[in-house]
């Protein structure tokens, strides 16, 4: 494999989640996660994941990511069942989750020395290359503790991207930033994504961040988690989160939001 | 530069301080002998060769034990981290034993090992082994289990998390546990030296009870002095440089 292998971006996959079920057992009794949720994901699409906490959009995300296994129903990308996790569809967290005792270059090639057949050299070429994505090939000697909010983000970003992924999951990756440097990311990202285009699974409870980056935003409801409207984004890119357009969806995804929420609230 | 000066300041008032009281007299030359006279014993002890000795001979039990303390308290301390049934057994143990003074081993190392090198050894492995397991255990309970879904995504599996994800993340734990199992074995090879003699080596210990059998303060302070010296000396080699990297790696104490 060569570098220019290793840093040109493969096919975008489909995914396909077929009546997936899903409960966790905690000391106050059976929790139902998710209860027949079916969804299809286009390649290259960015798909957002909406709803109050509790509605199980992150253990969606954990499904396909192939951390967890569901109870019934199949979960598949490009028609072959996740079984387990794999470098094609990676993962970001709200945290950073950067390994504090490895450098900003040594946590993005974490992932590549997993790759068979790259020699250290590609590797760390491989890495700079995603680093310099993300802007940040400067701090690539930086201790992680070093790093700002955002920056850390951003080197996650890097990390993800780095095993040449055909899926992004991401579960709120900018909830814990500062709405200026959460715009800056959101720009960021939209970019990126022109770019590489990898199919996005982006999990937010923020309604203006789903809409101003997604092609389609599912809305989930709580208790048990189940997908209830769908909206598509029908917006030129790059979006800007301050638009009237982007406000003119958000508050009709919003009035959505709040119709089920007291629906809920009705029938607890 | 200053704060060796503040340093050299420091002893050299202690010193004085020292002389100053030997000067007046106020207890018997014999209880408190004068700064130059236990300099002068370790002058003489270093010229014959018999402080080197007995160093040599103490650090080679202190070091041999602490390894395999090393070599056993860790390994351990992972498995009483990964299996609830280990912890509940084992772990449970090494908390009880970790607890115990470890000069307690000495009479039952005696009787066990009579008065040999095995005796030294069992007594200071002991001291170490307990507090690596806990540190260990305590420092992969520890690890954020964020680290080990993120490794999981990236393609990392069991052995290959152990060794690159888990270990690493308890690190700063297992470098204190690896501190305080030191100081433990380093205090009960002590006290094994001081109640134990055996033919096949003078170690420190026996040196400071020699000393106090025949009286000669001056020895007992001089080795003393040593051993702090030694504890410093360890403390500054065998720790420091790795506690520096993880502060400066994890960013933690910017001191």
């Amino acid at each position: 494999m060569t570098i220019q292998e290793e840093t040109t971006a493969l096919a975008p996959a489909k995914l396909a989640i077929d009546r997936v079920s899903k409960s966790f057992t905690t000391g106050r009794g059976t929790l139902q996660a998710l209860e027949q949720v079916s969804l299809k994901v286009a390649e290259g699409e960015f798909v957002c994941l909406l709803g109050p906490s509790g509605c199980g959009k992150s253990t969606l995300l954990n499904l396909v990511a192939g951390l967890e296994m569901p109870d019934t129903g199949s979960v598949t990308a490009d028609g072959r069942a996740v079984r387990h996790p794999g470098r094609e569809r990676m993962m970001m967290f709200q945290e950073s989750a950067l390994f504090p005792w490895l450098d900003t270059i040594g946590n993005v090639m974490f992932a590549l020395k997993l790759k068979p057949g790259l020699k250290r050299a590609e590797r760390h070429e491989a890495a700079r290359y995603y680093l310099k994505l993300v802007g940040l090939e400067k701090f690539m000697h930086s201790n992680i503790h070093e790093l700002s909010g955002g920056m850390k983000q951003r080197v996650a970003l890097a990390r993800a991207l780095a095993p040449n992924p055909r899926v992004l999951l991401m579960d709120e990756p900018f909830a814990a930033l500062d709405a200026m440097t959460r715009e800056q990311l959101y720009g960021d990202l939209q970019r990126i994504w022109e770019q590489r285009h990898v199919t996005i699974l982006f999990v937010t409870h923020n309604v203006r961040e789903a809409v101003s980056l997604g092609d389609r935003v599912v809305l989930f409801s709580p208790h048990p988690g189940r997908i209830c409207e769908e909206f598509k984004i029908n917006l030129p890119r790059p979006r800007d989160i301050n638009s009237v357009d982007v406000a003119g969806y958000a508050t009709r995804i919003t009035k959505a939001l709040k119709g089920m929420l007291q629906a809920e609230g009705a029938t607890p | 530069m200053k704060r060796y000066l503040t340093i050299f300041c420091f002893f050299a008032l202690l010193i004085t301080a020292w002389q100053w009281a030997y000067a007046q007299k106020f207890w018997s030359p014999v209880l408190v002998p004068s700064p130059e006279s236990v300099g002068r014993y370790l002058w003489e002890a270093a010229l014959d060769g018999s402080l080197a000795e007995a160093t040599l001979v103490t650090l080679k039990r202190l070091l041999a034990g602490y390894f395999i303390g090393i070599c056993v308290g860790l390994p351990v301390g992972l498995l009483t981290a990964r299996f609830r049934f280990l912890q509940d057994t084992l772990g449970l143990l090494a908390l009880g034993l970790q607890g115990l003074p470890s000069v307690c081993w000495v009479p039952l190392a005696l009787l066990w090992f009579g008065q040999t090198e095995a005796a030294m050894l069992f007594v200071v492995v002991m001291g170490t082994v307990w507090s690596v397991v806990l540190a260990t255990e305590t420092g992969v309970r520890n690890v954020n289990p964020l680290y080990v879904r993120a490794a999981r995504t990236m393609g990392s599996r069991w052995l290959h998390i152990w060794l690159y994800v888990i270990m690493p993340a308890s690190l700063p734990f297992i470098v204190s546990g690896m501190k305080q199992g030191w100081a433990f074995a380093w205090r009960s090879l002590m006290a094994a030296e001081i109640f134990v003699t055996i033919l096949t080596g003078f170690g420190l210990g026996h040196l400071l009870h020699y000393g106090r059998e025949l009286h000669a303060m001056e020895q007992v302070i001089g080795i003393m002095f040593v051993l702090v010296l030694l504890g410093l000396l360890a403390d500054k080699l065998l720790f420091s440089p790795w506690e520096k990297w993880l502060h400066h790696r994890w960013g933690t104490n910017k001191a």
